[in-house]
């Protein structure tokens, strides 16, 4: 299937999560393993993404500039910097890194 | 306080559009995504996995688990807000993380119901145009490293993760599975890593490791410290 397959289903399943939600009883929350398993599967998602975003190219492990952009983001995401900041954080360290030689 | 929601949710926006193209999907793909997918860190996984050379397949896998927490959302509202029947397709459509949090924040029904359409549909409109514009910049940027834009997509998915670390065990998930997913990277095709740390993610929530809401909080945190989030609602949830 093309980019375009993928990115179609992706949208209809988007919409099929959020309205199957509506239909189910609400009894269905107060199901607390339900939630626990959404909420760690939303973490380690997340963290995972965090993870090859950072290191990964291709099939191998590498460390270049985009490690600096993940220290200088969390940098400010301790100092509570609003989102869009972080990532305008993460992009010039990045930049930067690689103006001074870093791969 | 639903204006400023939008507003900030607008912005980000503009991160994702030009991450998208420089990922490598058309404008018109990036476009569909915002408008019919329309969930900030579903969308950020989807060109994430493909930035880093992934298949379609895993792709709309690690969009469809993030979203997850859209279908507990989506029980929340309708719980909250009793949308006739006609209602609950766009009300469904809607049920993002900023717009559960401004109604659950919310103690008047009206209000809750003011709240709800409010941040859902300002929010909708300004992601939608600020895509729009952050794909048509990225568009113009050319080459995404120059840019250091990499950079901004590793940071962008931190700042998505970061809200979600209140205490010790999210922490320790969040670790183990980004263990995980380096170890796997050599092993395995781009993108399935990712499935992986899910799984690992499942297992260690159905284990029953933290507290029930842990990890169900908005993809951008537009209040003050110690405003309550969605996971307020019925659940003994620490706000940071």
């Amino acid at each position: 299937m093309s980019l375009w397959g993928w990115v179609l289903l992706a949208c209809a399943v988007s919409i099929a999560t959020k309205f199957l939600g509506f239909l189910v009883p609400a009894r269905m929350l107060d199901n607390p393993r339900m939630l626990r398993v959404a909420g760690s599967l939303t973490i380690g998602l997340l963290a995972a993404l965090t993870a090859t975003n950072t290191f990964a190219s291709g099939q191998g492990l590498v460390v270049d500039a985009r490690v600096v952009a993940l220290a200088a983001a969390a940098v400010a995401l301790w100092l509570r910097a609003p989102f869009l900041v972080v990532v305008a954080v993460g992009a010039f360290a990045a930049g930067v890194a690689r103006l001074l030689g870093a791969a | 306080m639903a204006f400023s929601v939008a507003i900030a949710t607008g912005l980000y926006g503009l991160s994702f559009g030009a991450l998208s193209v420089a990922a490598g999907l058309d404008l018109l793909q990036t476009m569909a995504l915002s408008l019919l997918l329309f969930s900030g860190g579903s969308q950020f996984a989807f060109i994430g996995v493909i930035a880093g050379g992934g298949s379609g397949v895993s792709a709309m896998s690690a969009a469809a688990l993030l979203g997850i927490r859209n279908g507990v959302y989506g029980m929340q509202v309708n719980v909250l807000l009793r949308p006739s029947r006609w209602r609950k397709l766009p009300a469904a459509h809607l049920t993002i993380d900023e717009s559960v949090a401004t109604a659950t924040g919310q103690t008047d029904p009206d209000e809750q119901r003011r709240g709800f359409w409010a941040a859902g549909i300002g929010v909708f409109v300004l992601w939608n145009l600020f895509t729009l514009v952050g794909a048509l910049a990225g568009n113009a940027m050319g080459d995404p490293a120059r840019w250091g834009l990499d950079g901004a997509a590793v940071a962008a998915f931190l700042g998505l993760l970061w809200p979600r670390i209140r205490s010790r065990e999210p922490a320790a998930i969040a670790v183990v599975c980004a263990v995980v997913t380096l170890i796997a990277v050599p092993l395995v095709p781009p993108g399935v890593p990712i499935l992986l740390a899910a799984v690992v993610a499942a297992v260690l929530g159905l284990s029953g490791l933290g507290p029930a809401t842990e990890g169900l909080e908005p993809d951008v945190e537009p209040y003050p410290s110690g405003h309550a989030g969605p996971g307020s609602a019925g659940s003994g949830q620490g706000t940071a």
